[in-house]
């Protein structure tokens, strides 16, 4: 992992920031769109480097969060079933219901287990091949490949004990819906290095251009978003919007053709409910009929009541950037990580949990 | 019916007030939900001035002389990992815990309870090699318990010992004790055991494999004790890390920590599977390291002592005990920005140890 040392170097994260502070001569705020990237900005103090002027504010790039509470519910009913084992990554287990969660269930007697890799789910599937294995998959396009090879590996196999419930999401309708509403108040972006690494970054040229909006391809590390926000800023102050490519050493501009030609063998873009957000059109995929026996939500037909948020929590206006986890009156109190009311207090790519795990000190509850 | 007792109110069970009606693995992961059951469920019924500080051991003192006292259970799957087996750790794990006390570890008592079918020879190997530990450590097995239990009951071994260590006079060790200034010295490179253990459990393989750290400190601490006497507090971070281990001494002592991220002793083979698995090495099980707090005019001894030998080869100052945000610990990021290191939240590894 040595390589990664200069991505993370004291000498250049302060080259970059002094450069941010060079060029920077009026307010600016930009969105990282992917959680990840939140992450990395608390947890190795990014936003104290940067010149008072620049906002960062943080994006719905957690997948976790954005999953409907419908499509978590439907999974904790699934894992409550004998003749089910329910897998998924460990996050999504954490995750608040209307009632419970999955580890609650777990505890409770349910066969619930985390898994790496949805494949590690298919070969749970190949052992029990008396029991219904399902993987809960969630996730932007990072993540679709490998769920798409899931439902492809099964159906070599000929498995009919194996299903996917896929709460899919994709990141470039988000843009263009935050961009689209009018309390929208982002000025350039930074998407998602890994999500542009599966899908290229064509689909974020029009959105540039509709929007007049700076988007910058930007990785993970700090170096990584110093320089994503450098590049940023000087579109800006430069008067451009253009789609820059910062994270060039895992990014080309057409992705990875071999991954994407997976996800459409088995995916169609389909409408998506976003958590704490409301429904984007096409911003999700959906299993295409021919795999439909693969697919979890059509083998275990189940009617799942439509149930509402707690009224205290803000993640909606937290995921759309306009608000910050410590302006929430619950954050830190009655929402912890212990006792999440929120998705994004759970997960570990949830902008809250980045404020309440690395980046309570300047930050009171408000 | 007027002799039935009243159990509504003094006899209550405090938890599931919470939202928690069943343990879930996190009450055991050493983390928060741990420290809420203990604080809720357990200390409020056995509070005693001994058990109170939540140390590693209880400090007891008998006819005017003073010992250490502990216990741990050790579950670990699988039972046998790179650089050990559950046998040894289950002696190392308490003779650790004494130390920690300051403690001269001397008798363990060893209660196995085995899942019927476990193969005779795998029993053989692990005793033999908790007879060979308690050479190592110099301490006897004085009393033992076997019980077996119906296959599917238990998982192959199960393992507790608690031991009793001797305390020398002068010595005064405990979580209370860190002061303003003191520095935080780790004993060597964090995080082995547990990645050694996940990398077992997720099939990762490394050029040089990592090899859990599992090793008594007793001999190396009292070493330490001998010839110094600036030593507020040691601790060896097992479940949790160095991260919750911190944050108990800071909540104890009332104190801040600040941890510098450069002075971090983590191997590549550790740092390389902790971004696999999206591990934080601060929150990695350590079973053959400790953190010494040290008054600052003794860092250098400490080190000095440490540094001799093999089991504190790699040992380094990571931090200060300060003054500023008391009860929490910061680190100072290798990017020159400041992150909080909160307690383990949730459970990262279940069954480490």
């Amino acid at each position: 992992m040595k390589y990664l040392d200069e991505f993370r170097d004291e000498a250049a994260a302060r080259a970059l920031s002094q450069e941010i502070r060079n060029v920077t001569t009026r307010a600016w705020i930009l969105m990282e769109i992917c959680g990840g990237q939140t992450h990395t900005i608390v947890k190795s103090g990014i936003d104290e480097l940067l010149p008072s002027s620049i906002t960062l504010v943080h994006g719905p790039g957690c997948p976790v969060c954005v999953t409907p509470l419908e499509k978590i519910d439907r999974a904790i009913a699934l894992a409550s079933r004998p003749d089910v084992i329910l897998t998924s990554f460990g996050d999504m287990l954490r995750v608040p219901g209307s009632s419970t969660d999955l580890l609650s269930v777990k505890a409770g007697g349910g066969d619930v287990r985390m898994v790496y890799s949805p494949l590690d789910a298919v070969k749970i599937a190949r052992n029990n091949p008396s029991r219904q294995v399902v993987f809960f998959g969630v996730g932007f396009e990072t993540t679709a490949p490998a769920n798409a090879m899931a439902i492809w590996q099964a159906h070599q196999l000929k498995l009919d004990n194996f299903s996917l419930l896929c709460s899919h999401v994709l990141v470039p309708p988000a843009i263009d819906a935050l961009l689209a509403s009018r309390t929208n108040r982002v000025q350039g972006f930074l998407a998602a290095g890994h999500v542009c690494t599966v899908m290229g970054y064509e689909e974020y040229i029009p959105l540039a251009a509709k929007y007049r909006v700076p988007i910058v391809v930007t990785g993970f590390e700090p170096v990584d978003i110093l320089q994503g926000i450098l590049m940023t800023v000087k579109q800006l102050e430069t008067g451009r919007f253009e789609v820059e490519n910062q994270y060039s050493r895992s990014v080309r501009r057409e992705g990875n053709i071999h991954a994407r030609n997976l996800i459409d063998r088995i995916f169609e873009p389909g409408d998506q409910k976003w958590r704490g957000i409301g429904l984007i059109p096409k911003s999700g995929y959906a299993i295409r009929s021919e795999f439909s026996t693969f697919n979890a939500e059509k083998r275990f037909p189940i009617d799942v009541a439509e149930v509402q948020e707690s009224p205290l929590c803000i993640a909606g206006e937290v995921l759309q950037g306009l608000k910050k986890p410590h302006e929430c009156s619950a954050f830190g109190t009655q929402c912890t990580p212990e006792s999440p009311i929120g998705a994004p207090m759970v997960s570990s790519e949830g902008a809250c949990a980045a404020y309440f795990l690395y980046g309570r000190m300047n930050r009171a509850p408000t | 019916m007027n002799d039935t007792p009243d159990f509504s109110s003094g006899l209550s069970c405090p938890i599931p007030l919470d939202q928690y009606p069943h343990i879930l693995l996190a009450h055991g992961g050493g983390g928060k939900l741990t420290q809420r059951l203990i604080a809720q469920m357990f200390l409020p019924q056995f509070s005693n001035p001994m058990l109170e500080p939540l140390h590693d051991g209880a400090i007891v003192t008998i006819n005017g002389k003073r010992f250490a006292f502990s216990t741990d259970s050790f579950v670990v799957s699988p039972i046998f990992f790179p650089g050990g087996n559950i046998g040894e750790l289950a002696v190392f794990g308490t003779v650790n815990d004494l130390a920690m006390c300051g403690a001269k570890p001397e008798f363990l008592s060893v209660g196995l309870i085995i899942e019927e079918g476990l193969p005779m020879d795998e029993l053989w190997q692990i005793t033999q090699s908790m007879r060979k530990a308690a050479e190592r450590a110099n301490v006897k097995l004085v009393t033992g318990d076997t019980k077996v239990v119906d296959r599917g009951k238990g998982d192959k071994l199960f393992i507790n010992t608690s031991g009793v260590g001797t305390i020398p006079e002068e010595i005064s060790i405990s979580p209370r004790n860190a002061r303003i200034g003191d520095s935080i010295i780790v004993s060597g490179p964090i995080g082995l055991h547990g990645i050694a253990i996940m990398s077992v459990r997720e099939g990762l393989e490394f050029e040089s494999p990592v090899l859990s750290d599992t090793a008594p400190l007793n001999h190396l601490v009292a070493k330490i004790l001998a010839q110094t006497r600036g030593i507020h507090v040691l601790r060896d971070p097992t479940r949790g890390g160095i991260a919750s281990a911190l944050n108990e001494i800071a909540a104890a002592s009332d104190v801040g920590i600040v941890l510098r991220e450069d002075a971090l002793p983590v191997t590549d083979e550790v740092q390389g599977a902790c971004e696999i698995l999206g591990l934080d090495p601060l929150y990695v099980a350590n079973e053959g390291k400790f953190l010494s707090i040290v008054d600052p005019s003794d860092t250098t001894k400490v080190l000095e002592i440490l540094r001799g030998n093999e089991l504190g080869r790699g040992a380094c100052v990571i931090g200060n005990v300060v003054e500023d945000h008391r009860r929490s610990v910061v680190m100072k990021t290798r990017i020159g920005g400041n992150r909080v290191v909160e307690m383990l939240s949730g459970e990262q590894l279940p069954r480490i140890c």
